[in-house]
């Protein structure tokens, strides 16, 4: 009990350090995964975010997946998840909580890169992605 | 919101869900509204993480054997990737397991163990016998629909399931 209190206790330290910072934002963002990727926030490009988000990708089971395949075509719809859930739409315009909080945001793109890239995307890809919901209108 | 803070509460949460371990009673628990309608258990980080592909499934539908199972490989969880880190992932298996089908803390939980091998730890709800009897008048094709997808989809037809109420009254078959 104590011991795996202490395992926890240290694993959320770890977070903690990993990531700090309070309310986040698309620009905050943008300019970290920049500074990240060694670029300025000028280099980031909408049009290979859009790129990113409907280029189809052979999935594992054969059937072609994109980020639009959940996300829709338009990303100020609302998407649908595999089992039938809504999906609040993706751009900020359309849904102001979208990219204020960098863990959700880390959490979404380390799962969703994995499944559809079958690889971690890497932060200029990030800042291209949001560089072009940030514009979609 | 602060990483910090937000880690703290974890520990807290973990801290809470102990305590409610313990004092658990070993009969029915308090708001199992017996017949269809499941215990109001919940917790934070289960109602954050295990509700954004689809509901959260009710503890008290499978055994602590298939949670274990189950929380085991969010990496691959029915070919998509849930994964978690480990402080949240550890908090919501206590959670599930203090709860589970046969935690027995409530009748949902007693009538899904039955006709259940002790031995079995199924990672689908939608394969136990238990489901599939329930559901024995829903033919292949109406699962199939556009509008359901998915047996999984318990909210295409149970209008109530993300508040836990699985009665009769609540049942309705999109075209
Ligand atoms: C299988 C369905 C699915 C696919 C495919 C998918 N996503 Fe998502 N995505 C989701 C779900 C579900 C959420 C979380 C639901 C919510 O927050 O409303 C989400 C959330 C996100 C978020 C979090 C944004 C925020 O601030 O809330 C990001 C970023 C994201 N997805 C990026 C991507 C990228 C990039 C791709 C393509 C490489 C992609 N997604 C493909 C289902 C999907
Ligand atoms: C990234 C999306 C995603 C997240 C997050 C997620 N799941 Fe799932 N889950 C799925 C998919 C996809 C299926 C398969 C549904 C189907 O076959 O229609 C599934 C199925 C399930 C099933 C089996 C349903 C059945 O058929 O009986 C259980 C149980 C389950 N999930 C539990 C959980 C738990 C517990 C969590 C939180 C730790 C969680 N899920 C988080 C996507 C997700
Ligand atoms: C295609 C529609 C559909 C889906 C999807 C579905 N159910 Fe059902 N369910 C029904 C029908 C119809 C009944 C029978 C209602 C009756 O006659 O009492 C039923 C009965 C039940 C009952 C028993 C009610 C009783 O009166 O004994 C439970 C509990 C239940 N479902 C849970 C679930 C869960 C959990 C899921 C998702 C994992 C799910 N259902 C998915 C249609 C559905």
């Amino acid at each position: 009990m104590i011991k795996r209190a202490v395992r926890i206790a240290l694993a959320t330290l770890g977070m903690a350090s990993a990531v700090a910072g309070a309310s986040d934002s698309p620009a905050s963002l943008m300019a970290q995964y920049a500074k990240q990727a060694g670029v300025p926030v000028s280099a980031l490009s909408a049009s290979r975010g859009a790129a990113l988000y409907r280029t189809e990708h052979p999935g594992r089971n054969g059937q072609a997946v994109s980020c639009a395949a959940c996300h829709t075509a338009n990303p100020t719809r609302a998407g649908r998840t595999r089992v039938g859930k809504r999906i609040e739409p993706l751009a900020p315009a359309a849904n102001p909580q979208r990219f204020t909080d960098a863990a959700k945001v880390e959490k979404w793109f380390r799962r969703n890169c994995q499944d559809v890239l079958q690889r971690e995307c890497s932060a200029q890809e990030k800042g291209d992605f949001i560089a072009w919901l940030s514009q979609a209108r | 919101m602060n990483y910090l803070l937000r880690g703290i509460g974890v520990v807290a949460a973990v801290g809470v869900a102990g305590l409610l371990a313990f004092s658990m009673p070993s009969g029915d628990a308090h708001g199992d509204g017996g017949g269809n309608t499941l215990p109001r258990v919940t917790n934070k980080n289960w109602q954050q993480e295990c509700a954004s592909c689809h509901i959260a499934y009710a503890p008290a539908l499978l055994p602590k054997a298939s949670w274990r199972r189950l929380m085991g490989g969010l990496d691959q969880h029915f070919g998509e990737n849930a994964s978690l880190d480990p402080a949240t992932q550890a908090d919501i298996l206590r959670f599930l397991e203090a709860n589970a089908a046969d935690a027995g803390s409530s009748s949902m939980g007693r009538r899904v163990m039955q006709g259940m091998n002790p031995n079995e730890a199924p990672l689908r709800i939608t394969e136990t016998r238990w489901f599939v009897r329930k559901h024995d008048e829903v033919s292949r094709a109406t699962w199939s629909r556009k509008s359901i997808g998915s047996a999984a989809n318990c909210a295409a037809c149970h209008r109530q399931a993300e508040q836990g109420v699985f009665d009769e009254d609540t049942v309705r078959i999109p075209k």
